[in-house]
């Protein structure tokens, strides 16, 4: 049995490095891999504690995350493209001004 | 030995996720988000939970993953690319945010070693009749309701692909109703955002 303390620790490690990518990089394909790598995270969270407990409520907030992350790359994927073709870069600090 | 697997699996796991999020390339570390995937996959596998497991490595290694490769394709320009990259993304900027970062880390670890946690829970024949009875009384059918009734007292905490989905369309079918919205709601408004923009370039 693996210890609880060890995959706590991996699923945070994962996270940290999550928000990691998602402060320090400018790129925004990189800003939604960074997101992905946090949902995996938590998924391994969700997925540790529903094999400690009774029940299968785990696996369906699993089954949700999965759903959610296809949403949100679908959006997030077309909103690069979008920003591509205005902008020609990728660089998220073109985006400071709102130009209504 | 299982505890083995599990600790080279999470170095690479943590590995791959680092050089993903610092790699300058960004097929590279597409690449590298993919081994990242199948190794929580692995990690799945080694909780028991296989279906998860399955799921992780058919839509986030595969689907998901594609759907990056695609748009990558779509917008990478080689090598100039990647220098814009190096402009965008370099050690001498990124060295405030990793330190804010693995100080919060490390302040969550100290808490969690501190902290006393709840060792894992043994199953005690209560939780699982408890357990049971609720399934029981809000399963639709009846011989849905007996199938899952026996296999969770005879069983382990490690639950069945029939359990979840007696229980995901018995208990939980406003969540499937929900989450049914929810992506065709993300595919409408990828459209939509994709159409406008075209139009706009048009205009302007």
């Amino acid at each position: 049995m693996i210890p609880l303390n060890w995959l706590i620790i991996v699923s945070l490690v994962l996270f940290s490095i999550g928000i990691f990518g998602v402060i320090a990089r400018r790129n925004l394909l990189f800003i939604l891999m960074s997101l992905e790598i946090m949902l995996n995270a938590v998924a391994l969270l969700f997925i540790t504690g529903a094999t400690l407990h009774p029940g299968v409520d785990g696996y369906i907030i699993y089954l949700l995350i999965l759903a959610l992350a296809a949403a949100e790359v679908a959006i997030g994927l077309a909103l690069v493209i979008t920003m591509y073709r205005r902008f020609g870069s990728l660089d998220v600090d073109l985006l400071a001004k709102m130009r209504g | 030995m299982i505890e083995i697997i599990f600790v080279i699996t999470a170095v690479v796991a943590i590995i791959c996720a680092l050089i993903t999020v610092t790699s300058h390339h960004v097929v590279h570390a597409l690449l590298f988000m993919v081994i990242l995937m199948l190794a929580i996959a692995l990690l799945f596998f080694l909780l028991g939970a296989s279906f998860a497991a399955a799921l992780q490595v058919i839509i986030y290694a595969g689907a998901i993953m594609v759907l990056f490769v695609f748009v990558t394709m779509m917008l990478h320009q080689g090598l100039q690319s990647i220098e814009q990259e190096q402009q965008l993304f370099n050690w001498p900027t990124a060295w405030l945010p990793l330190l804010l970062v693995t100080v919060l880390l490390v302040e969550v670890a100290v808490i969690l070693s501190s902290a006393v946690l709840v060792p894992p829970p043994e199953l005690n024949q209560t939780t699982i009749l408890v357990n049971a009875a609720t399934h029981a009384v809000n399963t639709v059918s009846s011989t849905a309701s007996s199938a899952i009734s026996s296999s969770t007292s005879s069983s382990s905490s490690i639950a069945t692909t029939k359990e979840i989905g007696v229980v995901l369309f018995g208990r939980y079918y406003q969540l499937i109703i929900l989450t049914a919205l929810m992506l065709l709601s993300a595919l409408i408004s990828a459209i939509h955002i994709s159409q406008s923009a075209k139009s706009g370039a048009n205009k302007s």
